[in-house]
């Protein structure tokens, strides 16, 4: 090696970071500085200059206020759902299957494959009003004449879960799968039994999993517009709604940064709190 | 001996509870039956239609043909868009695993000054909502004049497709043996060597794995690509788009041929690591 040894991991670094501070972190200074902009007087749509005006904020968020509470509630909702069903999921994978765990394995990353805005489609004509499950449940008078199952916050919160459940099922697995069984084992010789040792030992033992999987689903959710514009109605609108429609038919730049700006920095003091609480700094 | 005891005991557990201990059993398997066909409900529907004989919306079961997958491409703009994807995928997959696997190697292989706030900047792009970093992105090309089309697109998916591969082939990194490392310093190999022959082989499964996932995560994207790819249509990109007038059973053939694909990859691939293993 012709440089010193102590470069090696800052040239290693280097091309990486100079992308991600290029591509990323100056994107976010900028979208910062946009928030705070008022349009030009008498100038075209889309022309703003800077003001520092830091009542955008204020004003963007009273004005979609009921769309961010929205936001937050289908995503924890959803994640919650998503944690319900892949901890069972991830728990026979880990412990159940046997020879087939890798298939298995395989199968839950494999729906992945078709296109996730395909399959939120199938789901809405599964469950729309030329699907089968509609005028089934009619005919079985489960559901009345003018019940519809998409177009529903249900709906949306349905297409989250379904389309972020790998994302908590593979964190899951990874944490589940390297608990040693014999200390599960030694739990039952110390006279636990199975309930007592599942929630004593396993659960405890799973929480980085847990940690991972409720924030790989939450994060996402917490931002997506796909589900709700797919699956949804005007009443469902979430902020990543707001925020495309900002961006894209109004040209209103100010306001969309601003969304995006409290969006993110709500996500990520949620996220600070929870690893805290959760007590797991060690996630990347 | 301990056959008999075994075969001794079975009596005296009451009936009830051996019945709940064998549901208890398969309870899990049931489920597991359950969950996989809440997966694959919305994959089969999308292969069943697409061999509906549908037209032009692909809304109403119609009959069966193949004529969508002898001519996937039949519908307009289809087979451009998924031209398109799999473009932007395969650079963006060359350029995130490249920049990411180096980054990998600096942090989990190296105490420095400052490792933990570079945990920090991989730890934040996916703490980053899609629409904040699709949207911040754009707003950047916007200040330099830049028109979103393919290359900011291809940016874009490498900003987020980045921090999986350093997390995935650290992973791979952390668990090898530091002892085979030594073993080739110990037979005079240089640390050069020792990495060409020893560790990158070592790591390559894991830095497979995460071109795999940059690969799919890219192909599959369709937030941060609408912010940033313009009038560029792209295959997610075109499904959404559609989806308001119908999508063409087209698309439903590329999806179910992708899906098919992918998952023949990843089983000859698992095959081979297990035959190598024996």
């Amino acid at each position: 090696m012709t440089f010193p040894k102590v470069r090696v991991p800052y040239l290693l670094l280097l091309p990486g970071f100079a992308f991600l501070f290029t591509f990323f972190i100056l994107p976010i200074i900028n979208l910062a500085q946009t928030s705070t902009q008022t349009p030009i007087a008498g100038g075209d749509t889309g022309e703003y200059e800077q003001t520092l005006a830091f009542s955008n904020y204020i004003q963007a968020f009273v004005e979609n206020r009921e769309q961010f509470g929205r936001s937050f509630l289908y995503a924890t909702l959803a994640t919650l759902l998503a944690l319900a069903i892949a901890y069972p999921l991830a728990y026979a994978i880990a412990f159940k299957s046997g020879k087939y765990k890798n298939i298995l394995l395989v199968l839950v990353v494999a729906p992945f494959f078709t296109s996730f805005i395909l399959r939120t489609v199938a789901w809405k004509q599964i469950l729309g009003e030329e699907g089968f499950v509609v005028p089934g449940l009619r005919a079985l008078n489960i559901i009345g004449e003018q019940t519809t199952l998409t177009s529903t916050s249900v709906a949306v919160v349905a297409g989250m879960t379904y389309n972020f459940l790998p994302f908590m099922t593979l964190p899951l697995y990874a944490s589940l799968e390297r608990i040693d069984p014999r200390t599960i084992e030694a739990a039952g010789d110390l006279y636990a039994n199975g309930l007592t040792a599942f929630r004593r030992v396993t659960v405890p033992l799973s929480m980085p999993g847990v940690v991972a999987g409720t924030l790989l689903t939450f994060i996402p959710a917490a931002g997506d517009y796909v589900n709700a514009a797919i699956l949804g109605s005007p009443n469902t609108k979430m902020i990543g709604n707001v925020i495309e429609s900002r961006y894209f038919k109004i040209v209103d730049y100010p306001t969309a940064s601003a969304l995006s700006f409290t969006l993110m920095v709500a996500i990520l003091i949620l996220v600070t709190l929870y690893i805290r609480k959760a007590g797991t700094e060690k996630l990347v | 001996m301990s056959q008999k005891i075994q075969d001794a005991s079975i009596p005296t557990i009451p009936l009830n509870a051996r019945f709940s201990r064998w549901f208890g059993r398969n309870m899990l398997r049931i489920y597991m039956i359950f969950g996989f066909t809440y997966l694959f409900i919305p994959v089969a529907y999308t292969f069943a239609f697409s061999f509906n004989d549908s037209g032009k919306s692909n809304l109403i079961w119609k009959g069966f043909t193949l004529s969508n997958w002898q001519n996937p491409c039949g519908a307009p703009e289809v087979c451009n868009a998924l031209g398109n994807s799999i473009k932007i995928g395969l650079l963006a997959t060359i350029f995130s695993t490249i920049l990411g696997t180096m980054i990998a190697f600096a942090i989990g292989r190296y105490k420095f000054k400052g490792r933990s706030s570079s945990n920090l900047l991989i730890f934040l792009p996916m703490a980053t909502p899609e629409i904040v970093l699709g949207a911040s992105l754009l707003s950047l090309f916007l200040v330099f004049s830049i028109n979103p089309g393919f290359w900011p697109t291809v940016i874009a998916h490498v900003v987020f497709c980045i921090s999986f591969v350093v997390v995935t082939v650290k992973a791979r990194i952390a668990s090898l043996d530091p002892r085979l490392e030594q073993a080739a310093m110990d037979l005079y190999a240089n640390e050069f060597e020792t990495f060409r022959r020893v560790t990158l082989p070592l790591v390559a499964p894991g830095i497979a794995g995460a071109a795999l996932l940059a690969f799919s995560l890219s192909f599959d994207d369709f937030i941060i690509t609408n912010f940033n790819s313009g009038t560029l249509i792209t295959f997610p990109k075109f499904v959404y788009i559609s989806a308001a007038r119908g999508i063409p059973a087209q698309a439903n053939v590329i999806a179910s041929a992708m899906f098919f694909l992918a998952l023949a990859i990843v089983i000859v691939a698992q095959l081979v690591s297990r035959r190598k293993a024996r």
